[in-house]
């Protein structure tokens, strides 16, 4: 049975319900599902990008429906995802590919929460960057995410000022543009692509939009998932048990950034943190990191007789 | 009575202005590798440039060679009990000034 929610509800029974989702009620494929080293890539990036992703017809269709104002910046907060942008909606044909299902699946589960979503158009030319920062309050979260969603339905050149993602920032707890200060940051990637590229990120990952420099105006759709179950083996996990698998994955979550400077362990160690909690193996680690600063033996030593 | 005066068109006029160079580094040393970079140029309205994939000094030290005052080092804190593995803000910061002569 598919489970309803009231638009906005947040109580923790209504969580709780939603929790006990069974996995059976997952619809998909596992052929759309990621795998063990796409989410090793998120872990380490705070995203994934697909490129071209989208059928051109469809992006010009929700192009054409942001421009006759049909998407506000907000719809019912706290939707059930599913039930958000009925087809023949662009939006709704979308984020129902089940290319993209598959993806939002594996990130938050089946039947996520929509938080928001936000129509960023931009008409150039101008000059104004966007100072970075990170979406909304400050995250507390100690483990679990949020994802966001950006789908740039038209070809977005060097000069258009693409959204600025910086790579690995997503474990850093800060809140909205206190870090407007920051200008440039080692490793940092403007997004350039063709029409149809989506990226779907970590909601902490810091960014910014820069500025267009072109005559055409900028599209960009942002929209927001929370997770309703436990983020606990969403992908497609056939691939865990391979050695081979893990013998990639360790050199993806040690994949450094040059920003890191000397703070690279770490974020080293809350990547494995992240890594342990969707995964379930609580004893995963790199360079033993957690092992070590965790180890406080409690074993008595006796001494052996003279 | 104070009263604030009515600002004025923003722009360089004449005088001495502030040049603002922020440099986040690698480690606590001046020496370290610049790993973040902000500029704000009280000589000029010009916008700035954000878009340069490379520092504008490979360090601290190599700026203040390069005429740049130090105006201000981040301290170095032990992070509270607890929180020792948490991350924010960019750790290694350096305010740098060069004093500028603007003129219509």
């Amino acid at each position: 049975m598919k489970p309803t929610l009231t638009p906005a509800a947040d109580t923790n029974a209504e969580h709780e319900a939603m929790r006990q989702l069974p996995m059976t009620q997952r619809s998909l494929g596992k052929e759309h599902l990621l795998n063990s080293l796409q989410m090793a890539d998120f872990v380490s990036d705070g995203f994934l990008r697909f490129d071209e992703l989208i059928p051109k017809d469809l992006c010009e269709q929700l192009m054409e429906e942001l421009n006759a104002g049909l998407y506000g910046p907000y719809e019912t907060e706290g939707a059930q995802w599913d039930e958000v942008w009925p087809e023949p909606l662009a939006a709704g044909k979308i984020f129902r590919l089940p290319a993209v299902r598959g993806i939002i699946e594996s990130l938050v589960g089946p039947h996520p929460r929509y938080d928001h979503h936000c129509p960023h158009m931009r008409k150039g030319p101008d000059n104004g960057h966007q100072g970075l920062h990170q979406d909304a309050e400050i995250d507390p979260r100690s483990s679990g995410f949020d994802i966001q969603i950006s789908l740039f339905p038209h070809d977005i050149g060097p000069d258009m000022g693409g959204t600025l993602f910086v790579p690995g920032s997503h474990f850093r707890k800060v809140h909205v543009s206190t870090i407007g200060r920051y200008q440039n940051v080692l490793g940092q990637v403007q997004t350039v692509c063709k029409a149809g590229t989506i990226v779907f990120w970590h909601t902490d990952l810091w960014h910014a939009g820069r500025a267009n420099r072109t005559d055409s105006k900028r599209y960009m759709f942002k929209l927001r998932l929370n997770p309703m179950v436990r983020q606990l083996k969403l992908w497609n996990t056939d691939d865990l048990a391979d050695p081979e698998t893990m013998k990639q994955v360790v050199p993806i979550l040690r994949r450094s950034q040059p920003w890191m400077g000397v703070e690279n362990r770490i974020e080293l160690m809350n990547r494995v943190k992240l890594w342990r909690e969707i995964t379930g193996d609580p004893t995963f680690d790199l360079n033993m990191y957690w092992t070590r600063t965790g180890n406080t033996p409690q074993q008595g030593y006796v001494p052996l007789p003279d | 009575m104070i009263t604030t005066p009515s600002p004025t068109a923003a722009g360089p006029t004449t005088g001495l202005r502030q040049n603002l160079l922020f440099l986040y580094l690698a480690n606590s040393s001046l020496s370290s590798a610049v790993v973040a970079w902000s500029n704000y140029d009280g000589t000029t309205t010009d916008p700035p440039e954000m878009d340069d994939p490379e520092p504008p000094y490979t360090s601290a030290l190599a700026a203040m060679r390069d005429g740049w005052r130090v105006l201000q080092v981040s301290p170095l804190t032990a992070p509270p009990t607890g929180r020792e593995f948490d991350l924010d803000y960019l750790k290694f910061e350096v305010i740098l000034e060069k004093l500028e002569e603007v003129s219509v």
